[in-house]
């Protein structure tokens, strides 16, 4: 279980997270939708300590990931999370098959065969295989992503954060990476977090919504719940009205 | 109340500039303490070495030739005017293995490759791989800046050295070949005037060098800020630290060594 | 494939520039790597003008050795430290003495051997020296006229 209690952080005078209270329960599905720039990421980056909050704690199953880690910049806790960044953050020096087997190379002393039969498995669960020569470079945007995500998950990790899984991608394949993200949560039962802002689609993947905004958590709910919100906030960045409580640019 | 502002705004500026020495330096002092951790990334060290070295051995030898080739024009008109023209060899020799060497062929690697690490890490900033390699508790230290230092350790003195003889193998060309003076005259006298001590000063200018310039652009590329553009001033902002450095490193060594 | 290039690529360039540093230093460094063999001599002089570690020891104009050490001893005089080649040998009535190339080229020891049966072994020193000529000196009896 993730629990999220009173997370403040500022940058620069600016007030990006003023006390998030969230409960992630175990093997569920969690997807956060608010606006962009409401500190979705920022959110995330927190869960695996690479920020350090001004206040407040994050408890993962039941130990303050902001006190064992400290000031470390390297943690041991986070090898129990899988990342999948927002542009997937593939090392481009390496090919498909050496970023997939990267965690496994490093982490473990796993003998080379055993190595190669998991990777193999990875770029099978996320419908890639035999690009295993290529170079990042050399993918489009979605082949990047789901390598990305065959990373995140070769370590099979408790927890997989994935931050805006689909941004930048055209609707067919951001529909095939939900249902990647649903299947392989299936597979692994994992606890996933998405951050997301694709409205409908978030609400047939996930368990839970809850909706970020301007540092808070306004609302969590079954996706049916969030659906029917009678809260203006919710009702206003589901319909994607410009009228409404949210400020928008002209 | 200007003159207020303007006081807060001086101190604004050297408290910023003190925080990022402070933070440079203990940058640099994690790099070196990872140096002796195991485990070691040979690999990568590899591939900064064919990348510092090998591909810097064409500009090497064409800028190292050149200094030599013009060093010797020059000196041999400025002792032609004592009539000790015979001093040529030794003199283009002790420039270029005491400052030259070092210092040209630390410039030129910075120009050529300093640059590009600063842009190659600071876009796996940008583009999050040194978070993914956090997020995977794997210290980004050990795998971008260690081999970098490493191998700026190595190759500096070795293009240093390059360079060094290439250069007094172009002075040769011009004082020989082209100014008529003896082949024995330019060689012998070289061994009698350079001590084991100038070669000493040269490959420890070279070393530290290779130190400066890993550092500088490890560091810049590592703390790059947002966007392209971010990369591009960090890009500059190292090039032009370890050019500054180098000099100023040169002259200090130089003034306390003598 | 890649791999192996790499790796002979990297081999070769750091064999070249160790190459041109091991060239530098024993050139022109006069590191005497291989070049060991040879023994130790001592000669004390009252001046020795500016002779440095690195000069050469000459007989007869051939170089036979080099200068190691130049060192002030207790009683203000200057021991010069030097290696010979094995295979030279040194008299003990050998006279060592300081000589300028040139008129201001570098200082170098000429020794003149002598006649005695015994040679100066490992360590040895040489009894006979002189002093180098301080050309100042020398100029300023002359200019004063006590140039006998």
């Amino acid at each position: 279980m993730i629990e999220i209690i009173d997370l403040r952080k500022s940058f620069d005078g600016i007030e990006v997270l003023r006390g998030v209270n969230l409960v992630i329960n175990d093997r569920e599905l969690m997807v956060i939708i608010g606006k962009s720039g409401v500190g979705k990421s920022v959110l995330l980056k927190h869960l695996i300590g690479l920020y350090r909050p001004d206040s407040g704690k994050i408890l993962i199953d039941g130990s303050d990931i902001v006190q064992t880690c400290g000031k470390k910049e390297v943690c041991r806790l986070r090898e129990r999370f899988g990342v999948l960044f927002q542009g997937g953050a593939l090392f481009d020096s390496l090919t498909v098959f050496e970023n997939v087997a990267f965690p496994l190379q490093e982490k473990t002393k796993l003998p080379k065969r055993v190595i190669q039969e998991r990777v193999s498995e990875a770029l099978e669960d996320v419908g890639l295989s035999g690009i295993e020569n290529k170079y990042p470079a050399e993918l489009s945007g979605g082949m990047r992503k789901r390598v990305a995500l065959a990373r995140a998950l070769i370590t099979e990790p408790s927890i997989v954060l994935f931050d805006e899984p689909t941004t930048g991608l055209d609707p067919i394949s951001m529909h095939a990476i939900h249902r990647l993200i649903v299947r392989t949560h299936k597979k692994y039962r994992f606890t996933g977090i998405v951050i997301s802002h694709d409205i409908p689609q978030v609400f047939e993947i996930a368990d839970r919504v809850a909706m970020l905004h301007d540092g808070i958590i306004v609302e969590v709910g079954l996706p049916e719940e969030i659906q029917n919100s009678e809260n203006p906030i919710v009702k206003q960045f589901i319909t994607g009205s410009l009228e409404g409580p949210i400020k928008v640019m002209d | 109340m200007l003159f207020e502002r303007f006081l807060k705004s001086i101190g604004r500026v050297v408290l910023r500039e003190l925080r990022n020495l402070g933070s440079m330096f203990i940058f640099l002092f994690n790099a070196l303490v990872h140096i002796f951790i195991p485990p070691f990334k040979f690999k990568q060290l590899l591939r900064q070495i064919w990348f510092l070295g090998n591909k810097s051995i064409l500009v090497i030898l064409l800028t190292g030739s050149f200094t030599g080739m013009v060093l010797a024009l020059q000196i041999f008109y400025t002792l032609s005017k004592f009539g000790s023209e015979a001093l040529l060899g030794p003199a283009v020799a002790l420039s270029l293995i005491r400052e030259l060497g070092p210092v040209l062929s630390a410039l030129m690697v910075t120009g050529r490759a300093g640059s590009a690490l600063t842009a190659e890490i600071g876009i796996m900033r940008i583009t999050e791989q040194i978070d993914a390699l956090l997020s995977m508790a794997l210290s980004p230290i050990r795998y971008l800046v260690v081999p970098n230092i490493v191998a700026s350790l190595i190759v500096f003195p070795l293009l240093g050295a390059i360079f060094d003889l290439i250069g007094i193998f172009g002075g040769y060309v011009v004082g020989v070949k082209l100014l008529g003076l003896s082949s024995g005259t330019y060689f012998s006298k070289m061994d009698e005037f350079i001590d084991m001590e100038d070669i000493t000063i040269g490959f420890v200018k070279s070393l530290t060098f290779g130190l400066i310039v890993a550092w500088v652009c490890c560091y810049k590329g590592y703390n790059t800020g947002y966007g392209a553009k971010g990369v591009s001033k960090a890009t500059t902002e190292a090039v032009v630290l370890s050019s500054i450095l180098i000099l100023v490193w040169d002259y200090f060594i130089g003034s306390v060594w003598v | 494939m890649k791999r192996i290039d790499l790796e002979l690529m990297v081999g070769i360039f750091v064999v070249f520039g160790l190459f041109s540093l091991g060239y530098i230093s024993v050139k022109m460094g006069n590191l005497d790597l291989f070049n060991k063999e040879g023994y130790r001599v001592y000669a004390e002089f009252e001046k020795v003008g500016g002779l440095k570690p690195g000069a050469s020891v000459e007989i007869a104009g051939v170089a036979v050795g080099r200068v190691r050490d130049v060192r002030l001893t207790e009683d203000y005089t200057a021991l010069v430290e030097m290696t010979i080649k094995t295979d030279v040998k040194l008299q003990q009535d050998a006279i060592a003495s300081v000589k300028t190339k040139g008129l201001i080229g570098e200082k170098y020891i000429e020794i003149t051997p002598g006649g005695a049966e015994e040679t100066i072994p490992n360590g040895g020193r040489i009894e006979e020296t002189e002093s180098a000529v301080d050309i100042e000196e020398l100029i300023s009896k002359f200019v004063f006229g006590k140039v006998e």
